[in-house]
């Protein structure tokens, strides 16, 4: 479970996020939906540590994420941003290896191998293993960063935009590896992510934010309905219901 | 489509050797490094040894101590440098650190006075501009590198501006001068390897020995570091303690080097970029020792070639400088600068 209390973060006279308090319930997958601005990303970076918060707490696992040592943190949770640019020539194998920092501390031990495979078979990057990382399209990147944190193997998996770049068939298969993630592995996972009708598909759990300020939450079919999202954001969205899942329409 | 496991299963094999060539090779690189090293050392202190040897072989070995410390702390200053704020560019020198060094030793002569500074015991002199230079680049540079994705555009310009800054600053101070203290600072700036003293080797020696123990400790968070702030942090990795050791390191580092034989700015480049394109696999535990090691057999290399066999006395600095502004160029040209 993720409990965030009263978080805010100002740059300046700007409030970019306003008092969140809300809760994430653990297992599933989570998503924050909310137009540009809103203060998605720069809450998820607050609930994994990346950036200090200036009023409220968080705690992830019951784990305070501003006392709790960064090492111990880092076994729980696992956060992912959008712009993951290496300036290392790394392989696939390397970088993914990495993930097991947080638990050997760099020495690498059979058992870490054991994870590493594993975590390259989930996202079928066997073939891609010896590749340098700066080889790989951009799809192909964006796994290898998965499973990097994959193998970190920690409950929370806390990611931002992972569809961002990716094609039609790339993003569903990101979507469905995330919730074979949630499903078969017991991960806690939380999206800042832009398609509304992803969210509505794969989420158990959508956080809704505008203006920096939490203004819905609830399960998809909660969630979507036009008056919800025409507060979101601002324009007219129709509900169709296709094969059980809740489609926005909003293009025309 | 057929099916041929054979070639499918060989290639794996090939796949597997290959890797563990991979391995075997950082050792072979080290110890191949560390041969030509030790052999150019040799040649450097017996190569036309005539004379008073009780007179030639100190003052060889001083000169030849002074350039493994400057390729040791130029080597490894760069390359920490350059892991903490992942990027391939920019080095303390370009960030303006060795001009930050001649500025606060201005300063010293200017309020201090030239013959107190001379009259000062080398080891309380070094002593306290290492103290002024670690203070001083904490308060100037450590807002920049902890920041929260600060652009390498940024970086490159603070670094340019603090830079100009600093040289006019210290331009500015040594015009008000008197000229006798000019004359003692231009002593302590122009010094080359030719002259070095002895006992400021053994202070920098004792120095750089200091802040290698931290650093040959957190080797394996440096790894990590390379990777850039917010992965490091995810790993668990104290991104703010590390960027704040690194930087007491580096200015300790750059104030030997600086006090040795002057601000160099692009030597650290060279050596930095030669030694990531040589290693196999990016480990800190191997690119620091192949970064000195390169240091040391460019810097011993090129002064016996340019002394024994063009009779030059003083241009190494001048070649180095040159081959390594065209690799920075060549750098940018690249397109690291993304």
């Amino acid at each position: 479970m993720i409990e965030i209390s009263g978080v805010s973060k100002s740059y300046g006279s700007q409030k970019v996020v306003d008092n969140v308090t809300a809760t994430i319930p653990a297992g599933g997958i989570t998503s924050i939906i909310g137009p540009n601005g809103a203060g998605k990303s720069t809450l998820l970076s607050m609930i994994s540590r990346l950036l200090p918060m200036d009023a409220g707490g968080v705690a992830v696992g019951g784990l305070d994420v501003t006392s709790t040592p960064s090492r111990e943190l880092s076994q729980t949770m696992a956060i992912l941003r959008q712009e993951n640019q290496l300036s290392v020539r790394l392989s696939v194998r390397d970088l993914v290896g990495f993930g097991r920092f947080p638990h050997n501390g760099g020495r690498a031990t059979a058992a870490d191998k054991i994870h590493i495979d594993q975590a390259l078979d989930y996202l079928d990057l066997g073939p891609l293993a010896d590749r340098f990382v700066d080889e790989l399209s951009g799809g192909q990147r964006q796994r290898a960063f998965i499973a990097m944190v994959l193998a970190q193997d920690t409950k929370y998996l806390l990611l931002d935009e992972p569809l961002n770049n990716l094609d039609m068939k790339h993003s569903v298969h990101m979507m469905r590896t995330l919730r074979k993630m949630a499903d078969e592995l017991g991960k806690t996972i939380v999206l800042v992510i832009h398609d509304i009708n992803f969210a509505s598909c794969y989420s158990d759990n959508i956080l809704a934010m505008k203006d920096g300020r939490l203004i819905a939450q609830g399960t998809p079919a909660e969630l979507m309905h036009s008056s919800v999202l025409a507060d979101v954001y601002d324009i007219d969205i129709r509900i169709e219901e296709i094969d059980g899942n809740r489609i926005g329409v909003y293009f025309a | 489509m057929t099916t041929n496991p054979l070639p499918a299963a060989l290639s794996v094999n090939a796949r597997k050797t290959g890797a563990k060539k991979l391995e075997v090779s950082s050792a072979v690189l080290l110890a191949v490094l560390a041969v030509v090293a030790a052999a150019l050392i040799l040649v450097f202190m017996t190569i036309e040894l005539r004379g008073n040897l009780g007179y030639i072989l100190p003052r060889r070995a001083i000169k030849v101590g002074s350039m493994i410390l400057v390729a040791y702390a130029v080597g490894m200053s760069t390359v920490l440098f350059q892991t903490v704020t992942a990027n391939r560019i920019l080095t303390p020198s370009i960030m303006g650190f060795d001009a930050l060094y001649i500025l606060l030793q201005t300063v010293l002569t200017f309020v201090l006075g030239g013959q107190v500074l001379l009259s000062m015991p080398t080891p309380l002199k070094f002593g306290m501009q290492v103290l002024l230079m670690v203070a001083f680049s904490l308060v100037l540079y450590r807002w920049l590198f902890l920041g929260n994705g600060k652009s390498l555009h940024l970086m490159l310009l603070v670094g340019i501006v603090f830079g100009t800054l600093f040289r006019g600053f210290s331009a500015l101070l040594q015009r008000l001068m008197d000229p006798s203290e000019f004359l003692i600072l231009q002593d302590l700036f122009f010094a080359s390897f030719n002259q070095v003293d002895g006992t400021l080797l053994l202070v920098a020696i004792a120095a750089v020995g200091l802040v290698t123990v931290p650093a040959w400790r957190l080797r394996r968070e440096y790894d990590v570091l390379a990777l850039g702030r917010e992965t490091s942090i995810n790993l668990g990795v104290d991104h703010r303690k590390a960027v704040t050791k690194t930087l007491v390191i580096c200015s300790v580092l750059v104030a030997v080097s600086t006090a040795l034989v002057g601000p160099i700015t692009f030597f650290g480049l060279l050596v930095a970029s030669l030694a990531y394109q040589l290693v196999p696999k990016f480990k800190h535990a191997t690119v620091l020792p192949v970064a000195v090691l390169l240091g040391i057999i460019s810097l011993v290399g090129g002064q016996l070639v340019l002394e024994r066999i063009f009779d030059f006395n003083s241009a190494l600095s001048i070649v180095i400088e040159f081959i390594g502004g065209l690799v920075f160029i060549g750098l940018l040209l690249k397109g690291s600068l993304k």
